[in-house]
């Protein structure tokens, strides 16, 4: 049986990088295959050389057995290659039928066949079994609803390979079981799939054979049936990991409670929230997506109005109404979304890492550079930061190093109490591990850590603490003696089987 | 020459003056008018007033907003400041002291406005500017009651014709402008501020900054800039007048885009700037000397305005390549 697509040496360099070097895999018909590779590892390189955006240095490619030598992102669309990426490109104010056929609208001379649309895109929805109204704006769907458009978009016309990238980065673990469900039926469909995921455990729902890369080549092929997390692991990073969590017994939270919220309440919500953390504590936040844990933690940051609520530092109630007043009693927030709120990409590394503190890197109003690149250096040095220099544009570090970035910033604020929303969510998993490191150095510092996951295992891993977040409520609260999957995910839904 | 003195030419502002300099060599060498001293002083007195606004105006462009109302605005402030100068009861020194502070707080107070209603109401500066830009205009229409003021007093005309070397006072007031905004946005944190507002408003806020305050100063900034511009336009042409800048935010529009500054924000300098005000002074002063009609002028800088950000956006391109 002929492959759908089969790669065989695929080269690619750029100036100074091989970024691909001899990279075949072959993926049949009716195939699921998870690529896997570490941020860098060239998966994105190789996608893009597979839908024409760019051209391979050397190599060959063969779909369904014909040569396939796509011009263009277009040729590619045509000859039936249709990607999702993890950023999603929909267009907010058009409905869902208008964003799946965008780019095939059905005409009657020169106007849209809207009733066709509606029709035809119905019969897309209901092929995956999508409960969505055609006419619906896309701005108002949520994000797992986004990435189902997304899919019966790439679906809507001649499709031979899908490829996923990160399609499951920002959904819920009941969506994405969803998810899974889709790509089996069109598995069973005949279509190829590529699946590209940081969660190596979804790998297991849907993916039939693992294609690892590193530094741009092929580590090995597998077949997923009777490949270990752990094996997968060390192809990855190649090395063997000691453990996939840090913790370290020996740092236990002290009494003192440093930050405590009484009865916050979102705006719009009539749910108070109440939580305290104590020093040297990582306190994890767990929850299904939408069960307001970043809503939380933006309304006590005064990132986002708030409709009542008190907020305590040490004992002492502080009035926290913007981000400013937050900073200012040694509150950090460092979102989920670091490219878009947690950086200033097109600024240099330094001034990121002073950013929240510019009153320490200057005098009289005027900055100094000496204490900007001694304050850069310092924490490019503690936290093992990967840049070439102080003066690197932040949009040139890899996802990892970004994310140390942010924390530098902090650290440079002195800030005591730290939000992280989602602080390893697209980061790979070598890098992942650092930042488990880091955090115990926080606590080594007597720093108080506030960590948001939608990764449970993480969670588990490197918690004290977790609370669970159920429709905007905590609905439990488990110490560590106590943590169990089982345990968490009942209080976790406890409010949605109400 | 290496690629890194190469890749430097192009990032900063170096490429721009290239192309001033092969600007000002070809007018030089096929209009011999043009390289005449008189001349080019003549040039920098006509670039002086643009400059002065477009100084303004690059700090609110970097912050990814603009100011329609910068002509209307520096009207205003002619008549504030005209209306000042020639009340007889007041001395010389002192009518002319509180004629610059007037025309100055007249552009302060449109500024204020401008940032303020724009931040506190969420609305796009395009818009809160356009509705500037005519509520400057019949302000001063009906402060004036349409009428030009002149008969400023003589010192005053005096200082607008003096010129050092050749090179007109105006001018040095207008350099000396850009000089103190480049040390500004450069040095001091309130300039780092604006770079990285204009690239990452959020960001900053969750920083823990005062996004808004810095944006209204931006705003207010720009209006002092008008301020200052109107009492440089007084000291060249000595009348104060509802009717005059018309069309002046578009000249300044164009020299700060033409300076490299990026419409979306965050990136750009006001060394770009006063290149961008100086090619465009070149630009319509040598295409007149070399015999082009009004109409035909306004064709070539349009060309020009679309060919800079043209150019620009390869010019990013290609210092990327180089790296």
């Amino acid at each position: 049986m002929t492959p759908i697509l089969e790669l065989k040496n695929i080269s690619k360099s750029y100036p100074g990088v091989q970024a691909l070097s001899d990279v075949s895999l072959s993926l049949m018909k009716g195939e699921c295959l998870a690529l896997l590779g570490e941020n860098g590892a060239g998966k994105s390189t190789l996608i893009k050389a597979v839908c024409g955006f760019h051209h391979a240095d050397s190599g060959e490619m063969f779909l369904d057995g014909q040569p396939y030598r796509p011009l263009d992102p277009h040729a590619a669309m045509q000859a039936g290659i249709r990607v999702v990426y993890q950023e999603f490109n929909l267009l907010g104010y058009l409905s869902v039928a208008e964003n799946i056929f965008f780019d095939n609208l059905p005409r009657r001379g020169p106007l849209v066949d809207y009733r066709r649309l509606y029709r035809e895109a119905q019969a897309v929805l209901d092929r995956l079994g999508l409960d969505l109204n055609p006419r619906t704006p896309v701005e108002l769907l949520g994000v797992a609803q986004m990435q189902l458009v997304e899919i019966a978009k790439a679906i809507s016309s001649r499709c031979r390979v899908l490829i996923l990238d990160e399609p499951t980065a920002t959904l819920s673990p009941k969506d994405s079981g969803r998810l899974f469900e889709i790509v089996r039926a069109l598995k069973a469909d005949g279509i190829g799939v590529v699946f590209i995921s940081h969660h190596l455990k979804e790998i297991y729902e849907v993916a039939d054979r693992l294609t690892v890369l590193r530094n741009g080549e092929v580590v090995g092929h597998r077949d997923v049936a009777g490949t270990a997390i752990p094996e997968i692991v060390s192809m990855m990073v190649g090395r063997d990991m000691d453990a996939e969590y840090p913790f370290r017994a020996e740092l236990q939270p002290n009494q003192k409670v440093i930050f405590e919220a009484r009865d916050v309440r979102i705006q719009g919500s009539s749910t108070p929230i109440s939580f305290s953390l104590r020093e040297g504590e990582i306190l994890g936040i767990s929850g299904l997506v939408g069960s307001k844990r970043t809503e939380t933690l933006r309304a006590i940051f005064g990132a986002d109005p708030k409709d009542g609520g008190e907020v305590f530092i040490d004992g002492n109630q502080v009035d926290i109404r913007s981000p400013r007043d937050a900073v200012a009693c040694g509150l950090s927030l460092l979102t989920e979304d670091r490219k878009n709120q947690g950086l200033i990409l097109d600024m240099p590394v330094f001034a990121n890492v002073t950013m929240a503190a510019l009153d320490k890197a200057s005098r009289h109003g005027l900055m100094r550079r000496g204490l900007e690149t001694e304050a850069a250096d310092k924490y490019i040095d503690e936290l093992g930061i990967r840049t070439p220099s102080d003066k690197q544009l932040c949009r040139n570090l890899s996802g990892g190093n970004q994310q140390k970035v942010v924390v530098a910033k902090w650290l440079y604020r002195d800030a005591r109490i730290l939000f992280f929303d989602e602080p390893t969510r697209g980061i790979d998993v070598g890098a992942k591990y650092e930042i488990y490191l880091l955090l115990w150095r926080l606590l080594e510092r007597g720093k108080g850590i506030l960590v948001v996951s939608s990764d449970l295992n993480e969670l588990m891993g490197i918690c004290h603490r977790i609370l669970v977040f159920s429709a905007g409520t905590i609905a439990g609260e488990v110490e560590r003696a106590d943590f169990s999957q089982e345990r968490i995910l009942s209080y976790a839904y406890r409010e949605y089987i109400k | 020459m290496t690629k890194k003195r190469l890749s430097f030419l192009l990032m900063s502002e170096a490429g721009i003056g290239v192309v001033l300099v092969l600007l000002c060599l070809v007018f030089a060498l096929y209009e011999p008018n043009f390289r005449k001293p008189n001349n080019i002083s003549n040039i920098f007195t006509q670039i002086s007033i643009n400059t002065v606004i477009s100084v303004g105006m690059t700090f609110v462009i970097l912050l990814g907003g603009i100011d329609l109302s910068v002509g209307s605005v520096l009207s205003l402030c002619t008549i504030l400041a005209g209306l000042v100068i020639t009340n007889g009861d007041l001395g010389v020194p002192l009518a002319i002291l509180l004629a610059i502070l007037a025309s100055l707080a007249g552009g302060i107070a449109c500024g204020l406005f401008n940032g303020w209603v724009s931040e506190r109401w969420r609305i796009p500066s395009f818009v809160v500017t356009l509705g500037m830009l005519n509520i400057a205009r019949g302000s001063a229409l009906s402060i004036s009651n349409s009428r030009t003021i002149f008969n400023f007093p003589r010192v005053f005309n005096a200082v607008g014709t003096e010129s050092y070397f050749g090179i007109p006072l105006i001018f040095l007031i207008a350099l000396a402008i850009v000089l103190v905004g480049h040390f500004v946005l450069s040095y001091t944190v309130f300039g780092r501020m604006i770079y990285g507002i204009g690239n990452n408003e959020e960001a900053v806020r969750l920083s823990g900054h005062n996004v808004k305050f810095y944006k209204v100063t931006a705003f207010v900034i720009c209006g002092m800039a008008v301020g200052l511009a109107a009492i440089l336009y007084m000291l060249r042409l000595n009348i104060a007048s509802p009717i005059l800048g018309v069309g002046f935010e578009l000249n300044a529009i164009a020299a700060v885009v033409i300076g490299g500054t990026s419409m979306s924000g965050g990136k750009g300098s006001l060394i770009g700037t006063l290149i961008g005000a100086a090619i465009m002074g070149v630009l319509t002063n040598g295409l007149l000397l070399v015999g082009l009609s009004d109409f035909a002028r306004q064709i070539v800088t349009g060309f020009i305005i679309v060919l800079a950000v043209v150019l620009d956006t390869y010019r990013v391109k290609l210092s990327h390549m180089l790296e």
